[in-house]
């Protein structure tokens, strides 16, 4: 991409920040001046951003969930029930904030803080376009995790704190699930930092537009397992045991009110771009799109697929239904991992036989993304089989009743009735 | 670490690491502890941030703030004396003494060695140095490390899984 340096030239946000600290050069401010203020510029726009972006997918959301499941949704505030989530939220504000009397005030009252951080901080090393990154470190794929294990912190305190059995078991739901589900993300994540050979996420964009083609293609497996690892992460449906509404109450936020509750909304929707734009990054080519990013700024394109890719979990919320505490952990050792392993060591060997036998990228990179759909198609339904998942038990059947109800409506026996 | 910024983050973060260590062993509540244990481990790896020793500090964030803590945490939960405060001890005045030699050793080594500074400046990226480092030099401490891990892991389960008990038995 060309770099205009006019600070109209939106292709690149960073050229009219750059513009503007260039001011402080003129006016003679120290050197420090400039670094400071572009961090805070970088962290408002940020936090700006995920705060509308929230605000309009909490709307997105209910309304397609509602589309999913045959119900109408928010209809009533503003056109199309459009001014919902800011009536919700000037509803958080004004209600009372409950602090039960025999629960722990002080942590209490840090979890819901606490909670925000890790989703925020994570934002800090994702490039939202090229040169776009707050903090680009060069360890940043094990910063994500890292920051992203804190969660389960907060989460703890705030079950824990309320003094209530059903925060409690919340709390102890998810601690179980961060144990099962931390490993899954290390070696999804490691297969692509084996590819890249770099932890800068920068790199990582970087190598997939220098290559023409996105990480998913070439680790589909991993890809995969780290969105289903991702929504047990920040506790969304299906994997949302951690706060079952059916089960136990509210789980871990279950003495939460007023505002307090709303910190724990809102941290779910930011952790949930979070985990979206670790996505894109990592495996959906971050800012680039084959080319497409000559013509669009990339921050755009970055956006607009953090934004699908979080639909996808609104997705999988409105149509899966929720799994088991004992199911989801078994999931995570009996399946995702030996897949992973296996996935890590393939990918390995790949690399190597790539570096060392001198393959042309054009040649080796479709080979190795072939190989590995197959190995993933292979090892999912071949491992599930083993497992004892294949078909062999029964096929699903059309249910009785509706066989007969169908029967008696068109005046014919049910077929196999 | 010669400019003002590095040299106040080194006091701060110190301050927050000691202190916070501090409070883990004052304070009566478990779950309290565990939670200051935290704040030290974060304090720490940004101590080692200030070393240039990035990879060691995350890796310091992921396995300890956030793997340890949790671990201890469900080994609390889990505990019969799950309890919010701490017992009391009668060994109070012997441990005090204990820390107080502890202490009285540790700052006369670190005052007074002859600590060697180093001539280079920090490296430009830990993680490659230090996988080079594990896979060639230290490669046999590394490997012993795995195998040593994994006994302990196999021994841990044939601990938990003793042939005497039934299933019913063990779940109790």
């Amino acid at each position: 991409m060309p770099l205009l340096a006019e600070w109209w030239d939106l292709r690149d946000l960073g050229n009219s920040v750059g513009a503007f600290l260039q001011r402080f050069e003129v006016w003679g401010a120290p050197g420090w001046v400039p670094y400071v203020v572009s961090g805070l510029i970088g962290i408002l726009a940020i936090l700006l951003w995920l705060l509308a972006s929230q605000i309009v997918f909490i709307w997105i959301e209910r309304r397609a969930i509602a589309l999913m499941q045959n119900r109408m949704g928010p209809n009533r505030v503003g056109p199309m029930g459009l001014l919902q989530p800011l009536a919700d939220s000037l509803k958080l504000f004004l209600k009372e904030a409950i602090t039960t009397r025999d629960s722990d005030r002080l942590l209490f009252w840090i979890a819901p803080v606490a909670i925000f951080t890790p989703a925020l901080v994570v934002f800090a090393v994702i490039p939202f376009g090229e040169g776009m990154v707050l903090a680009d470190l060069n360890v940043g794929v094990l910063f994500l995790i890292a920051i992203a294990s804190l969660n389960t912190l907060a989460v703890f305190m705030a079950g824990w704190s309320s003094n209530n059995k059903y925060a409690l078991l919340g709390a102890m739901r998810s601690v179980a699930m961060l144990i099962s589900y931390e490993l899954i993300q290390v070696l999804a994540l490691l297969g692509v930092v084996l590819f890249v050979g770099s932890m800068r996420l920068g790199d990582v964009v970087g190598w997939q537009s220098g290559f023409h083609i996105w990480l998913i293609l070439l680790q589909p497996l991993p890809a995969l397992s780290y969105l289903i690892a991702g929504a047990v992460e920040i506790n969304r449906s299906p994997m949302d045991i951690a706060e079952a509404e059916s089960e136990i109450v509210a789980g871990y936020h279950t003495e939460y009110s007023g505002i307090k509750f709303g910190f724990f909304y809102a941290a779910e929707y930011f952790a949930g771009f979070a985990i979206a734009a670790i996505i894109v990054s990592l495996y959906l080519g971050g800012w680039t799109a084959w080319g497409l990013e000559e013509w669009v700024p990339g921050w755009l394109l970055f956006v607009a697929k953090v934004y699908l890719v979080f639909f996808i979990f609104v997705w999988m919320r409105g149509t899966l239904p929720r799994l088991r505490i004992d199911q989801l952990t078994a999931f995570a050792w009996k399946f995702l991992l030996p897949l992973s392993l296996l996935n890590v060591l393939v990918v390995g060997g790949e690399v190597l036989i790539w570096r060392e036998a001198d393959v042309p990228a054009e040649v080796a990179l479709p080979v190795i993304g072939v190989v590995n759909a197959v190995m993933a198609v292979a090892l999912v339904v071949g491992w599930g089989w083993m497992l004892g998942h294949g078909r062999s038990e029964g096929q699903a059947k059309r249910a009785v009743l509706t066989q007969e109800v169908g029967a008696i409506i068109y005046g014919k026996a049910a077929p196999g009735a | 670490m010669d400019d003002a910024g590095a040299i106040a983050a080194f006091w701060i973060l110190s301050a927050v690491t000691v202190g916070s260590a501090l409070m883990v062993v004052i304070v009566r509540n478990l779950i309290h502890a565990v939670m200051l244990l935290v704040v030290s481990f974060v304090g720490m790896a940004g101590l080692y941030v200030t070393l240039s020793a990035d990879f060691v500090a995350v890796a310091q964030v992921l396995i300890y703030a956030g793997a340890i803590s949790v671990l201890i945490l469900f080994a609390i939960m889990l505990t019969p004396r799950a309890g919010r405060d701490n017992a009391e001890t009668f060994l109070r005045l012997p441990a005090l003494l204990l820390a107080v030699l502890m202490g009285f050793t540790m700052g006369l080594v670190a005052l007074e060695t002859d600590w060697a500074i180093a001539g280079r400046g920090g490296f430009e990226e830990t993680a490659s140095v230090i996988g080079e480092a594990l896979l060639s030099k230290y490669v046999l401490p590394f490997e012993m490390a795995s195998v040593l891990l994994l006994a302990a892991m196999i021994g841990a389960i044939i601990l938990v899984r003793s042939e005497g008990f039934s299933e019913e038995e063990e779940e109790e």
